[in-house]
C-alpha cells in the first residue's frame, strides 16, 4: 500500500493547550495530571484561564495559531460556555489559521454527550473521546464510569456534529487474548470517523495498577510477545480499514492526522496553559520549555497572585532540541528530517551504528529523511539508545 | 630512652562503633597529650593522613606520658590496628609490637564479629588483655550481661572490666592506672645487637618513606647505619622520633620502645612489614621470626571501559603501587577487553580497595575481570608454570597436572550457625581438620582451596552466620587438583575475560550458575543471545536470552518529552558502562557479578 505523503512542512507551526485538571473519578491506568475534587468554581477558574491567555498572548502575538487542544483531567466536565470563553480570547489575542483545528477531549458519558453540540457552537471542530473498552466488563476493570452502550451513543452523536471526530482505545488488557482484540477493533473501525488512538496498556508508576502490579496483584496481562502480535494485528487491520498509523499508536485517514499532535512529535512551538500544562516556545531565537504548576490550587492562587502559572522556565539547548527531534519524530510515519537534526546537533547520532540498524531493517533512510520501520518502531526505545553515539 | 618498666605498649580491639577513636582521643587528652581546643583539629589531620595513606595505613600510634598513683612517670605507647582478613598478617605484626590490648566492648551492644576476630590475635600474640566495657553513661548500657558474654564468647575473666564512657570521660583515670598496673613491662637488652621489628610504613610528602618499628633489643640513634634483614637493604638514618601525636624527634630510642624514622628511602615498596631492623656493623644473630613477604593471592585483570583512559590507567597504578608493596602489576592485553593490567592482590577487600581508589581518586572507570588465585601448571618437560590468568592456559596436551593452593582456615562460630558453616566449607571442597567447642562457640579448622574463599566466601560466611563468625586464614601449600578452564561463550564467541579455572566435578555446577547469572546481567538485544560454558570443545551449560520483541512508549505527548528526554540521557550513560562483543553490549558490572556464588 501506497501512502500519500504527510505534509513535509515542520517549523514555525504554534498552538495551544488547555489543561483542565479535573475528572469525575480517577481511572487505575491514569498517571496523568489529573485530580478528583467535590466541587470546581468553574466561573473562577475561567477567569483564570483567560486572564493566563491574556499574559501568553503578550509574549506571542506575532504568531499564527494552527490548533487549540483541551486536555485533561476530564475537559468535557467544563461546561460549553467556558470553552466558549476560552476560544473567544485566542481568536481576539492571535490571528487563526484558516484552517485551525480545535480539539476537546471527552467522556462518552450520556451527560457529557449532551454538551457536544454546545461546544461545537462555541468553535470546537474536533472531538476525542475516550472510549477505552467496547465491553462492559474491560470498561470497569479500567475504572471507567461509562458504559459500552453509552461510548457507541456517544461517539454516533459526535459523529453527527462534528465532522472530525477520534476515540481513543486501550488494548493489551487484563486476559485479553489476540483473538478478542481482533473483534473488538473491527467493531472499533466500523464506530471510526477519520481518526482513531490506539494505545497498549501501559503500568505506570504511581497508579492504581502500578501498585498492584508492584503487589504482585496485577495478573494476565499479555506477555510480551503476545503485546507484540496484537500490535502487528493492530496495524494490519487498521491498515486494511484505510486508518494505517502516522503514529506508533495514532491512526488517521490521510489528512485526517491530528495536526496538534503533529505539533509535539515535529518539534513545533505550544503554549502550555493550565496545572502542570508543558509548553515549547521560541523567544528571540531561543527556544524554551516551560511548565505550569501542578497542584490545581496551588495554580490558580499563582495565577491570581502573578498572572500566570508557570512554575519554571528554561532555555533549552539545541543539543536538547535535537534529542527531542529525535525521540519524538521517530514515533511518526514521516521520520525526522536529518538535515534539520543535523542543524541542532551534527554528532548526536552513532553513524555506524544507524547503518548497521537500517541493514537489519529497523530504520529506513531516504533521502534527507530517517524513519523507523514498523518492526523498528516495536522497539524504538532501546534503538533510540543505540542509535545515540 | 626510657627504663624498661616504665613503659606499657598496648593496642584498643574494638567492633567499628565501639569507641575506639573517641577513647583514644579521651586517652590522649587525659595525658596532656592534646588539648580539649586540639581534639577536633587532631583528629581532622588523623583523617587526613588516613587518606593520605590509604590502605597501606595499617598502623597508627600515640606515645602517652602519664604519672601514675605511684608516683612514677610512664610512658604508653598505643598502636590502632583496623582488622580484616585480608590484612591478616599486618595485624599480626602490629599485634606483636605489643604486650597489651583493651578489649573494648559497647556495653550497650555486646561482643560482635569484628571484636573477636581482632581478639583472637591478640591471645595468639600471649597479650594481656584488659576488657573495657564503653558507653556506660547510655541508660540502655548493660555492664553485667556484657561482661558476662564477654567471658563466655572470648573465655577471658571480665570480673575486673573497667567502665568507662569515652564520651564524658568517667572512668579514664581508672583505665589509665589498669593499663600500668595490669599490663607487663616490655622485655629487651639494652647491650644486646639492635633488633627492632618494622610495623608500618608510609610516605609523606614532606619526610619520604617514614618507618613504624618496635625496638626489641638494642639502642637506634640518629645517624646509625641500619641494615633490613629481609630486603638486605642499607640506610642511614635521617631522622629518629615518636608521635605525641606530633612527630617528635628523639635522640635514640631502647628496648621497648616504639617510634619512627626516615632514612632516605624512597618508595614505600622498599620496605616490609615484620622485616628485622638491625645495624650494619654488629647486626642481631637472628631475624624477627614470623616475617612473611608480601604475597599477592588473587589476581584479577583491570582495564579501562574507554580505552583512550589506558595511560591515565597506568599512571595511576604507578602511583598506588608505589605506597603499596603487597599490589603487583603487568601489562595485559586481551582481545575483547584491549590493554589493561594484570593485578595481584591480598584479597578481594585489597582488590576493592585498589578498584575504587582507581574510580574515584583518578576519575577511570574500570572492567574488573574474574578474580583468580596463581595455580602451578606443571607440563609434561617438568617445568612448572604459575598461572596468574586463565586466558593464558598451556595447551592442555602438554599439561601433567595442575595444583592449586591450600589454606588452613580458622571459623569461630556460635553454635546455632555451626551446621551452616560446615555445609558452607563442605560445598567448597573444604577438609574438615578440626572442630572444637569453647563455651557455646565451636571452632572448626578446614582445609580449603583458596580459589574457594576468595571470591565471597567471607561475605557467604557473615550472611550465614548473621555476621557472628571470625574468620582467619594461612596458605599452607600447593595439591594437585582435577582443575581445568571454563570458557563462556556469548552468541558464539568466547569472552576471555570471562573465563575461569574450576574443579571439575564442580564445572556444571559451576557453569550453570555462571550463564544464569549472565542472563540476568546481559540486557536483551534485538536477536536472541545463547549463552555457553565449555571446557575444550564441550559445552556444559547453555541458556538462551530471548530477543526484545517489544519495547516503545505508547503515550508520547508534549507533557512526557522532558521525563522522557531524561530517561534517554541515563540509559545513554548506561551505555558507557557496556563492552561490545560481536554483536552483544556486554555491562562491565557483569564480569565480576558473573561469579558471585549462591550456594
Amino acid at each position: 500500500m501506497t501512502l500519500p505523503p504527510l505534509p513535509a512542512d515542520e517549523s514555525g507551526d504554534f498552538g495551544i493547550y488547555i489543561h483542565w485538571p479535573f475528572c469525575a473519578a480517577k481511572c487505575p491506568y491514569c498517571d496523568f495530571n489529573s485530580h478528583v475534587v467535590r466541587h470546581v468554581d468553574e466561573e473562577d477558574w475561567c477567569r483564570a484561564y483567560l486572564q493566563a491567555l491574556e499574559r501568553a498572548a503578550g509574549e506571542t502575538s506575532d504568531r499564527e495559531v494552527v490548533s487549540v487542544f483541551f486536555g485533561g483531567g476530564t475537559p468535557s466536565l467544563m461546561s460549553p460556555a467556558t470553552v466558549s470563553a476560552i476560544l473567544e480570547k485566542i481568536a481576539k489575542s492571535w490571528r487563526l489559521a484558516a484552517d485551525l483545528e480545535v480539539t476537546l477531549e471527552a467522556n462518552p458519558s450520556s451527560v457529557e454527550a449532551q454538551k457536544f453540540a454546545g461546544y461545537r457552537a462555541g468553535g470546537v471542530n474536533r472531538i476525542s473521546i475516550g472510549v477505552q473498552a467496547l465491553n462492559d466488563a474491560d470498561l470497569r476493570w479500567l475504572g471507567r464510569l461509562h458504559d459500552a452502550a453509552e461510548a457507541r451513543a456517544a461517539i454516533d452523536t459526535a459523529a453527527t456534529i462534528f465532522q472530525r471526530y477520534s476515540f481513543d482505545l486501550i488494548y493489551a488488557r487484563q486476559h485479553q487474548t489476540p483473538a478478542a482484540w481482533k473483534a473488538e477493533l473491527r467493531q472499533a473501525l466500523a464506530l471510526a470517523g477519520g481518526h482513531l488512538s490506539l494505545y497498549q496498556l501501559t503500568i505506570e508508576p504511581g497508579t492504581a495498577f502500578g501498585r498492584r502490579a508492584k503487589a504482585g496483584r496485577l495478573e494476565g496481562l499479555p506477555d510480551e510477545e503476545t503485546a507484540a502480535e496484537m500490535y502487528l494485528l493492530t496495524q494490519e487491520l487498521c491498515d486494511a480499514a484505510g486508518l494505517p498509523a502516522y503514529e506508533i499508536s495514532n491512526h488517521a485517514e490521510p489528512g485526517q492526522e491530528s495536526r496538534h499532535n503533529m505539533l509535539y512529535w515535529r518539534l513545533g512551538d505550544y503554549l502550555g496553559i493550565g496545572p502542570g500544562a508543558h509548553g515549547r516556545m521560541h523567544s528571540a531565537g531561543t527556544r524554551f520549555a516551560t511548565e505550569e504548576i501542578r497542584q490545581p490550587e496551588e495554580w490558580l492562587a499563582q495565577l491570581k497572585r502573578l498572572g500566570h502559572g508557570e512554575a519554571c522556565r528554561q532555555p533549552i539547548a539545541p543539543k536538547d532540541s535535537a534529542l527531542e527531534y529525535l525521540l519524538m519524530g521517530l514515533r511518526t510515519r514521516q521520520g525526522i528530517s536529518l538535515s534539520r537534526l543535523r542543524a541542532l546537533d551534527a554528532d548526536l547520532l552513532d553513524q555506524e551504528r544507524l547503518s548497521e540498524l537500517a541493514r537489519q531493517g529497523l530504520f529506513a533512510i531516504e533521502g534527507d529523511r530517517m524513519r523507523a520501520t514498523r518492526r523498528g518502531w516495536l522497539l524504538l526505545d532501546s534503538l533510540l539508545v543505540q542509535v545515540l553515539a | 630512652m626510657t627504663e624498661l618498666d616504665r613503659i606499657r605498649n598496648f593496642s584498643i580491639v574494638a567492633h567499628i562503633d565501639h569507641g575506639k577513636s573517641t577513647l583514644a582521643d579521651r586517652l590522649m587528652q587525659a595525658t596532656g597529650a592534646v588539648s580539649e581546643r586540639e581534639l577536633r583539629e587532631q583528629m581532622l589531620d588523623s583523617m587526613e593522613i588516613e587518606r593520605e595513606r590509604g590502605i597501606t595505613i595499617k598502623a597508627q600510634t600515640v606515645r602517652l606520658r602519664y604519672t601514675a598513683k605511684d608516683g612514677n612517670a610512664y610512658i604508653l605507647n598505643l598502636i590502632d590496628t583496623p582488622g580484616h582478613v585480608d590484612f591478616t598478617y599486618e595485624v599480626s605484626r602490629s599485634m606483636r609490637a605489643v604486650e597489651g590490648s583493651l578489649l573494648v566492648v559497647d556495653a550497650t551492644q555486646g561482643v560482635e564479629a569484628q571484636t573477636l576476630a581482632n581478639v583472637w590475635q591478640a591471645i595468639e600474640a600471649d597479650h594481656e588483655i584488659i576488657p573495657v566495657l564503653n558507653k556506660i553513661d547510655l541508660p540502655a548500657a548493660e555492664p553485667d550481661r556484657v561482661a558476662e558474654e564477654i567471658e563466655e564468647v572470648i573465655g577471658i575473666d571480665a570480673t575486673d572490666a573497667i567502665h568507662v564512657s569515652a564520651k564524658t570521660g568517667h572512668g579514664i583515670d581508672e583505665l589509665l592506672e589498669a593499663i600500668v598496673e595490669r599490663l607487663p613491662a616490655p622485655k629487651g637488652e639494652r647491650e644486646a645487637p639492635l633488633k627492632a621489628m618494622l610495623v608500618d610504613s608510609w610516605y609523606d610528602p614532606y619526610l619520604g618513606v617514614v618507618v613504624l618499628f618496635r625496638v626489641i633489643d638494642g639502642v637506634i640513634r640518629k645517624g646509625d647505619r641500619i641494615l633490613m634483614m629481609q630486603t638486605g637493604a642499607r640506610y642511614t638514618v635521617d631522622r629518629i622520633g615518636v608521635f605525641t601525636p606530633k612527630m617528635e624527634a628523639v635522640e635514640a630510642l631502647g628496648p621497648g620502645e616504639i617510634g619512627f624514622l626516615t632514612a632516605s628511602i624512597k618508595q614505600v615498596r622498599d620496605t616490609r612489614v615484620g622485616d628485622t631492623i638491625t645495624h650494619e656493623k654488629r647486626p642481631t644473630a637472628e631475624p624477627l621470626p614470623g616475617f612473611k613477604p608480601a604475597q599477592p593471592v588473587v589476581f584479577a585483570g583491570l582495564f579501562p571501559v574507554d580505552n583512550n583512559d589506558f595511560e591515565d590507567l597506568r599512571e595511576a597504578i604507578e602511583k598506588l603501587a608505589l605506597n603499596d608493596a603487597s599490589f603487583t602489576y603487568e601489562m595485559e592485553s586481551s582481545p575483547a577487553l584491549g590493554f589493561g593490567f594484570r593485578c595481584g592482590f591480598l584479597g578481594l577487600l585489597h582488590l576493592e580497595v585498589i578498584r575504587d581508589r582507581l574510580e574515584r581518586e583518578f576519575g577511570i572507570e574500570l572492567i574488573t575481570t574474574a578474580p583468580s588465585v596463581v595455580y602451578h601448571v606443571h607440563l609434561r618437560d617438568g617445568t612448572m608454570v604459575e598461572l596468574h590468568n586463565p586466558a593464558d592456559m598451556p595447551d592442555p596436551s602438554t599439561i601433567d597436572r595442575i595444583e592449586e593452593p591450600r589454606i588452613k582456615a580458622t571459623i569461630m562460630v556460635p553454635d546455632p550457625f555451626l551446621g551452616d558453616v560446615l555445609k558452607l566449607c563442605q560445598d567448597r571442597r573444604g577438609i574438615q581438620l578440626e572442630l572444637t567447642y569453647a563455651g557455646n562457640r565451636a571452632m572448626v579448622v578446614y582445609d580449603l582451596p583458596l580459589a574457594e574463599v576468595v571470591f565471597d566466601f567471607y561475605d557467604r560466611l557473615k550472611s550465614v552466620t548473621k555476621g557472628y563468625a571470625s574468620f582467619d586464614y594461612q596458605l599452607i601449600g600447593y595439591r594437585p587438583d582435577n582443575i581445568v578452564r571454563m570458557t563462556i561463550l556469548v552468541n558464539g564467541e568466547p569472552v576471555d575475560a570471562l573465563s575461569v579455572m574450576v574443579h571439575r566435578d564442580r564445572a556444571e555446577q559451576r557453569g550453570r550458575s555462571m550463564v544464569e547469572k549472565l542472563k540476568e546481567l546481559i540486557p536483551r538485544h534485538m536477536f536472541k543471545i545463547p549463552i555457553q560454558a565449555a571446557i575444550g570443545g564441550r559445552i556444559i551449560a547453555r541458556e538462551t536470552i530471548p530477543a526484545l520483541r517489544k519495547d516503545v512508549t505508547a503515550k508520547c505527548y508534549g507533557g512526557d518529552i522532558t521525563r522522557k528526554k531524561k530517561l534517554l540521557e541515563k540509559q545513554k550513560a548506561g551505555k558507557k558502562k557496556m563492552r561490545q562483543f560481536g554483536k552483544v553490549d556486554i555491562p562491565q558490572s557483569a564480569f565480576i557479578n558473573a561469579l558471585k556464588m549462591d550456594d
